[in-house]
């Protein structure tokens, strides 16, 4: 069937911040999908408060409303476009529910609009625990046995019914939030009301556990003709209970036989006719008993989700765009192959190589979090690998994650571990547990020990007991034999070592010697990795897609061009700190070539991507981000450079040693970069400009920092050096905590010792993107903090432009901005963090890299900023670019940071050096107010406009937070305070009613909160024991969902938002309208 | 163990078998299948052929007793990336190395398998030689030079059974014939006798699921022998070689479709093609895998097929026949119908076994034809 021509406009909605359960997945399949209905001809219409994604790029669709993602705020939206349909299915569970709820309020009814790709009923028949459970029992499919609890009475009626242990899932929530697995009634009842508040519908499922079972998914996708297709299977090497988000997954199925995987097809085939999925990619996810093969039925998403882009990239069938052209009535028969061209999209495909997904975790940046892996997912990011067996796939991916694992092997040594200590962390899966599999192994347990223990398939221990054989092996050899080039004996050695996925830094620690000798004896032993192609098809077809692989295979299927190259390097797995702001960075950077008529060469390991579409650059190489594999690529392509300032810390990190390698860095160079990080050189080239920073010294032990903290006065703040993120980065008031901190955190990073600076309290700090060609200075932008210096730059609220600052600060800010650029010869992107006291500019820090903030920045001034740069990088002056002219100005805009603490029950949510944001959404508006209304609302916090406030706040703030006060009770709210706060507020002319702190007694604050007293909460505190008795009222706040600041600053920007809000309420208007 | 593989057109690849010493010859094809290589072991369509899996692990769930196609291993030899030594899944009775090894073919692991499917797809299948005893690849070439072609090679004689049989109780029951060559229908059920080329088991247990009344018989029976059972419709069943040198088979056919209903399935529907006047030739590579995409031309509606041959019918050169499915990736012909006579056939296997259920409609439009035709 051609597509729709009743159809000219088309609404898609995205999925907004980045956060645990929905990450840049939804950017990749938001802009396939605007750039298919695009080229069909359709009018897109795109809404999304993510400013860090290339969806909102004003090119990508005609209108771009960076907007909240929230049903009043679309609904005006579609008020004021009229759009003919809406489709809901690629903007993750964000976009899903936002349609469900514009469905159900009848705004679609009212203007017309039609859900395509699923519809209301097809969403509710899918999402709804219990509509699903009714839907599988009619086709005979099996569910685990289970109940839908929609008050506490609920709960404890079904923990009569269902034997324990239980799984918790609330319904309509992303991620298995508030989800988790109970072994009693009293764990029950404390999952299930966290799980209650949390679900849109109020909903959760109380379900008996599979536990332990084998976890598969199947990716489906069907057209209006009910053609049918699966387009990758998945198998979990965690089992059941563990999160499908936070397993270890591997593509295709490993040991499910013909007969099984068929019937599990046929199962999914039919749960996509009988939930009636009309068109579209949808997921299934299934439990099979390993004792008896007995299949049960998990859930189904109705939409492009995570495992969408996963199995896209896994397989090279690109499902978001196919997913697209189907809503608008393609058949999968009329779409073509991008891949193999001659044949259609009506197939399924099938590989020749293993992809494993490995999850990155962070959970030391959560203290108080455990390190414990359940139903509820906690990963922030992932790595995806491919190689030619399981083995080079699982070690590839480990050493994509980033996390200092070369693979899975550290020197080789026999464990010292008891059996018993061993045992417990692998009941307990973790994030650390191959680890555990693999001491499990040295310790002489048997794979049927391990998997009484895991529940792993016993297929996979058996691959990694290989790799940990043959480490052994490995480990031997070179007792008995040299390990040089001369040996003969050492080429199939280092050959099986390679297949097995071991790398150079992996040999080299075996084998003690460094790295580069490794490599240069395996390159005289020619034992070099080729590249393989992802094609669809198992090599049945001819492949015009470049997309590759590394493996130690005797074919060779790549063909360098002639071609002008560059390399882009990526940023790797998402962390908190390097998240899609930089994917954004390398997208643009491929973009840029492309319009230079230069070949992108883009590298990267991160799934989820847009980088990491095959149609991105010119050529795209899935590899971890390492040293080795890098320089293999490099060698093998010859670029003329390699573009590594986008992909934040990751490439940045192997400028040095590229460098040195021989290979060429493009725009600033690593000597530059080398002077902006290192301190001592940093300092000089301060000195040299006549610049300030705070006072700071570098300490190698914990009695030179206290000498140093004498020196420059508490309070310090103190972190190791070459860290991103504020890894480890803590404001310490007195040398007590300066102990407490050396003791917690110095094993963090050894070889670097602990820099500390005066903290500067109560100064505005200021973040500032700049362009440089080595010549001319672009300042792009000037971000005022909200929260005052102290709280990492990427967990504040920012303004672009700066909305106190006196202009002659600015021009100040602007003149030292050049003065570095220039000094540092900054070629490409550049930021720079200031913090203003008193009237006095001092520089924090200064990054010869594109920031966070880039996209923010990009998309608030309309200046491209990373395709710029990479025009500059590539030999134009900013003379001819002419940014400045560029420039949209006339509206504000706020940036607001997005955390993860529903994720970490237990953990406060008081912002501080320690960078813990997974996210960041952009309000746009005319005024300050209304911008930050709107960050606050994309953000999910809905801030009242009637009720109570509560504050509570230190002694400190006591006096600024008087006028906020004030300043709320003119605007009709009531406030409430705890009793010092309450009694500075009523002296100084604010009526507040005294509350009782928590330990202070009932009813207390979190008594209100619980009770729906409260609207509004104002926290601040200061020194450990405030924040310990004020820590529980955070956490009920967190719990229940009310607005909150634990700043003044943010206290008083909420204010000055509701009273701008006050009887206008929210307009909307595209990034287009804005700068036009 | 170290063995090689040689490829007539001079190619070798060094790989360890991991079946013990030996020596196998046939023609090497690829199937990119990622499930199901028992299934495939076991179709007597690959006689004759070494079969190269594309997906690198093989051998992971193990061998089990019933994910089977007939009684022994049909390939002519195996070749793998890496074969699993211990299988895991709850079904598995044997690991595939030493079933293989039981059945007396040769397994050889450690070869790109991805370099050689790249070989064949752009040189076509070619004969090869697997061996443990060689110090030079080339004599391995030359060898493989001299084993016969595919192409006019008859191998349902190989695989047929010697005697007319039943499926009962999932498996097959040789049955006497009265002197007279008759026999005594026990069912009901339309009487189908069933040709054996190279059948697989699963589709037996679909036609019996069908309620048809199965007579099964040698390939060499003939129209006369035929006649003598007094059957309401004949079946034609997969299997290997090349259509065009059977025959006797064409022959039989072609005096056999003008009185009974009949339906073909793969080699099946060769012989139905040649016996109608058509021609069949050889594909470049054949088709052989889970995964292509088959058009019904009448619906428009999309099977995901199970298919493995290497020889095609050219439609042009057939009268009074209309494509019923075509195959998406290279618009070749995958099925036909008579437009006058009652005869259907399909080029892939519906039965799937292994592969998906897509096509299992075909059985049900089998019965409904023979309802039509029979009032039954």
């Amino acid at each position: 069937m051609p597509k729709r021509t009743d159809l000219k406009k088309i609404l898609i909605i995205g999925s907004g911040p980045i956060v645990i359960g929905q990450a840049c997945e939804f950017d990749y399949s938001g802009s396939q999908a605007a750039k298919a209905l695009k080229e069909e001809g359709y009018e897109v219409i795109l809404v999304n408060s993510n400013p860090a994604t290339i969806m909102t790029d004003p090119g990508l669709a005609d209108r771009t409303y960076v907007e909240p993602i929230d049903p009043e705020i679309v609904a005006k939206i579609i008020e004021r476009e009229r759009p003919d349909a809406l489709l809901p299915t690629l903007g993750g569970q964000t976009g899903l529910n936002t349609a469900v709820a514009l469905a159900e309020s009848g705004v679609l009814d009212t203007f017309g609009v039609e859900l395509i790709g699923a519809n209301l009923a097809v969403i509710k028949k899918a999402e709804s625990r219990q509509e699903f459970r009714e839907a599988m029992d009619k086709i005979g499919l099996k569910t685990p046995k289970s109940g839908i609890a929609r008050t506490m009475d609920d709960v404890r009626h079904w923990g009569r019914q269902i034997p324990f242990p239980i799984i918790i899932r609330p319904a309509f929530t992303m991620g298995g939030s508030g989800g988790g697995v109970a072994y009693n009634m009293e764990d029950l009842e404390a999952i299930s009301a966290r799980g209650l508040a949390l679900s849109m519908k109020s909903e959760i499922m109380l379900e008996q556990s599979v536990l332990g079972w084998k976890e598969f998914e199947l990716e489906v996708m069907r057209d209006v003709a009910d053609n049918c297709v699966i387009i990758c299977s998945i198998e979990n090497i965690d089992a059941m209970g563990v999160h499908t988000g936070d397993s270890i997954t591997v593509a295709p199925a490993q040991t499910l036989t013909d007969d099984e995987y068929q019937k599990m097809r046929d199962a999914a085939l039919a749960i996509m006719r009988e939930i009636g999925v009309e068109t579209g990619g949808s997921n299934v996810q299934f439990a099979v008993n390993p004792a008896d093969g007995e299949m049960v039925i998990i859930e189904m998403n109705p939409r492009v989700s995570r495992s969408s882009a996963l199995a896209s990239k896994a397989t090279g069938f690109p499902i978001a765009k196919i997913a697209a052209k189907l809503a608008v009535g393609y058949t999968l028969d009329e779409i073509p192959n991008d891949i193999t061209r001659e044949t259609m999209a009506s197939f399924e495909p099938t590989i020749d190589y293993v992809v494993t997904k490995i999850p990155r975790f962070t959970f030391e940046k959560f203290p108080g979090a455990e390190d414990y892996l359940t139903t509820a997912m906690k990963s922030v990011g992932e790595a995806m690998s491919i190689g030619r067996n399981f083995k080079e796939s699982l070690q590839k991916g480990m050493r994509s994650l980033e996390v200092g694992m070369p693979g899975l092997s550290k020197e080789f040594d026999r464990c010292n571990w008891d059996k018993e200590a061993i045992l417990a962390s692998l009941r307990k899966p973790n994030s650390r547990r191959l680890f555990d599999v693999r001491s499990a192994m040295l310790c002489g347990m048997t794979d049927e020990e391990i998997h009484d223990a895991t529940w792993i398939d016993p297929w996979f221990l058996r691959q990694i007991r290989e790799i940990v054989d043959v480490e052994a092996e490995l480990h031997s050899f070179a007792l008995e034999e040299s390990v040089s080039a001369s040996n003969p004996k050492l080429a199939p050695v280092m050959r099986k070592a390679k297949q097995f996925g071991f790398s150079d830094r992996q040999l080299a620690a075996l084998w003690k010697k460094e790295e580069l000798d490794i490599r240069s004896i395996r390159q005289k032993l020619e034992v070099q990795p080729t590249y393989y192609l992802v094609d669809t098809c198992a090599a049945e077809f001819e492949a015009y897609t470049p997309y590759f692989y590394s493996t130690y295979e005797s074919g060779k299927e790549t063909a360098p061009s002639e071609k002008r190259k560059v390399v882009i390097l990526g940023g790797g797995p998402n962390r908190i700190g390097q998240g899609i702001e930089f994917d954004y960075c390398c997208v643009h950077a491929s973009y840029a070539l492309k319009e230079l008529g230069i070949e992108s060469i883009m590298v990267n390991s991160n799934p989820e991507t847009v980088s990491t579409d095959y149609d991105t650059s010119d050529k795209l190489y899935f590899e971890p981000l390492t040293f080795e594999d890098v320089l293999n690529i490099i060698e093998t392509e010859k670029p003329e450079g390699v573009i590594v300032q986008f992909g934040g810390q990751t490439p940045l990190n192997l400028a040095v040693p590229l460098m040195r390698a021989g290979v060429p860095i493009l725009g600033t160079s690593p000597d530059s970069i080398d002077r902006a990080e290192d301190r001592e050189r940093f300092q000089a080239l301060l000195r040299k400009l006549g610049l300030k920073q705070p006072p700071n010294g570098t300490a190698f032990s914990f009695e030179q920092a206290r000498d140093i903290a004498k020196e420059i006065t508490y309070p310090v703040v103190v972190r190791p050096s070459y860290v991103l993120g504020g890894r480890a980065m803590e404001v310490v008031y007195d040398e007590e905590a300066l102990a407490s901190y050396f003791k917690r955190t110095v094993q963090v990073s050894p070889e670097h010792p602990i820099l500390i600076d005066k903290f500067l309290e109560n100064a505005v700090e200021v973040d500032v993107d700049a362009l440089c060609d080595g010549t001319d200075t672009y300042v792009a932008g000037i971000m005022e903090h909200i929260e005052e210096a102290g709280i990492h730059s990427g967990d504040s609220a920012c303004v672009l432009p700066p909305h106190t600052l006196d202009p002659a600060l600015v021009k100040e800010i602007e003149r030292q901005t050049e003065a570095l650029a220039v000094e540092l010869n900054v070629v490409g992107l550049m930021n720079i963090q200031f913090a203003i006291k008193d009237g006095v500019i001092f520089i924090l820090e200064v990054n010869p890299r594109a920031s966070r903030t880039s996209p923010f920045v990009s998309k608030a001034t309309g200046v491209p900023l990373a395709n710029l740069a990479t025009k500059v990088m590539m030999g134009q002056t900013l003379k001819d670019l002419d940014p400045w002219n560029k420039r949209k100005t006339g509206h504000i805009s706020v940036k607001e940071s997005v955390f993860p603490f529903n994720r970490f029950p237990g953990v406060d949510v008081l912002l501080g050096p320690e960078m813990r944001s997974t996210g960041e959404v952009m309000g746009v508006d005319a005024s300050f107010g209304l911008a930050f209304m709107k960050s606050q609302l994309a953000a999910g916090q809905r801030l009242p406009m009637e009720g109570t406030v509560f504050i509570s706040v230190n002694d400190a703030d006591k006096d600024a937070v008087v006028p906020v006060a004030k300043l709320f009770e003119e605007l009709g709210f009531k406030i409430v305070a705890t009793g010092g706060t309450a009694a500075h507020l009523s002296a100084s002319g604010v009526k507040a009613e005294k509350v009782l702190k928590v330990y202070e007694g009932r009813p207390n604050a979190a008594d209100h909160v619980i009770n729906g007293q409260i609207q509004l909460m104002i926290n601040t505190v200061s020194g450990k024991k405030t924040v310990q008795d004020s820590s529980q009222l955070r956490q009920t706040t967190l719990m229940y969902g009310v607005p909150y600041t634990t700043t003044v600053a943010g206290a008083r920007a909420m204010a000055q938002a509701i009273k701008e809000m006050k009887g206008h309420g929210l307009g909307v208007k595209s990034l287009q309208e804005h700068y036009a | 163990m170290r063995a090689f593989l040689a490829l007539e057109d001079g190619t070798w690849f060094e790989g360890a078998s991991f079946t013990g010493s030996g020596r196998a010859g046939g023609e090497v094809i690829f199937n990119t299948g990622m499930t199901g290589y028992q299934e495939v072991l076991t179709d007597p369509s690959y006689t004759g052929q070494m079969v190269c899996m594309t997906y690198p692990h093989i051998g992971n769930y193990g061998v089990n007793l019933e994910d089977v196609e007939s009684d022994r291993v049909r390939v002519a030899s195996f070749i793998v990336k890496e074969c699993c030594k211990t299988p895991s899944n709850w079904r598995a009775k044997e690991s595939l190395p030493a079933y293989l090894e039981r059945h007396g073919v040769m397994g050889i692991e450690g070869i790109d398998t991805r370099a050689l499917t790249r070989h064949l797809r752009l040189h076509g299948a070619q004969r090869g030689i697997i061996s443990t005893e060689c110090s030079d690849p080339r004599d391995l070439v030359r060898q493989a030079q001299e084993l016969p072609s595919m192409e006019g090679l008859n191998l349902a004689d190989a695989v047929t059974p010697k005697e007319p049989y039943v499926w009962e109780n999932g498996r097959p029951r040789i049955v006497a014939l009265k002197p007279d060559g008759g026999y005594d229908w026990p069912g009901t059920g339309p009487r189908v006798v069933a040709f054996d080329c190279g059948i697989k088991w699963n589709i037996l247990r679909l036609l019996v699921a069908q309620g048809l009344d199965l007579l099964v018989v040698p390939a060499f029976f003939t129209a006369e022998q035929v006649r003598k059972l007094n059957p309401e419709s004949i079946f034609l069943s997969s299997g290997p070689g090349d259509p065009a040198a059977l025959t006797d088979m064409v022959h039989a056919t072609s005096l056999l479709v003008n009185d009974y209903p009949t339906a073909g399935i793969c080699l099946g529907h060769q012989l139905l093609g040649l016996a109608l006047g058509g021609r069949t030739y050889k594909l470049k590579f054949g088709h052989h895998g889970l995964n292509h995409p088959v058009k019904e031309i009448a619906t428009g509606h999309i099977e995901i097929s199970s298919q493995n041959h290497g020889f095609c019918v050219d439609l042009a050169s057939l009268d009074n026949v209309e494509m019923t499915h075509v195959n998406l990736n290279d618009n070749t012909l995958e099925g036909f119908a008579h437009t006058k006579k009652p005869i259907i056939a399909i080029q892939y296997h519906p039965e799937a076994g292994p592969g998906p259920h897509d096509s299992r409609s075909f059985f049900v439009r089998y019965r409904e034809m023979l309802r039509r035709e029979l009032g039954r």
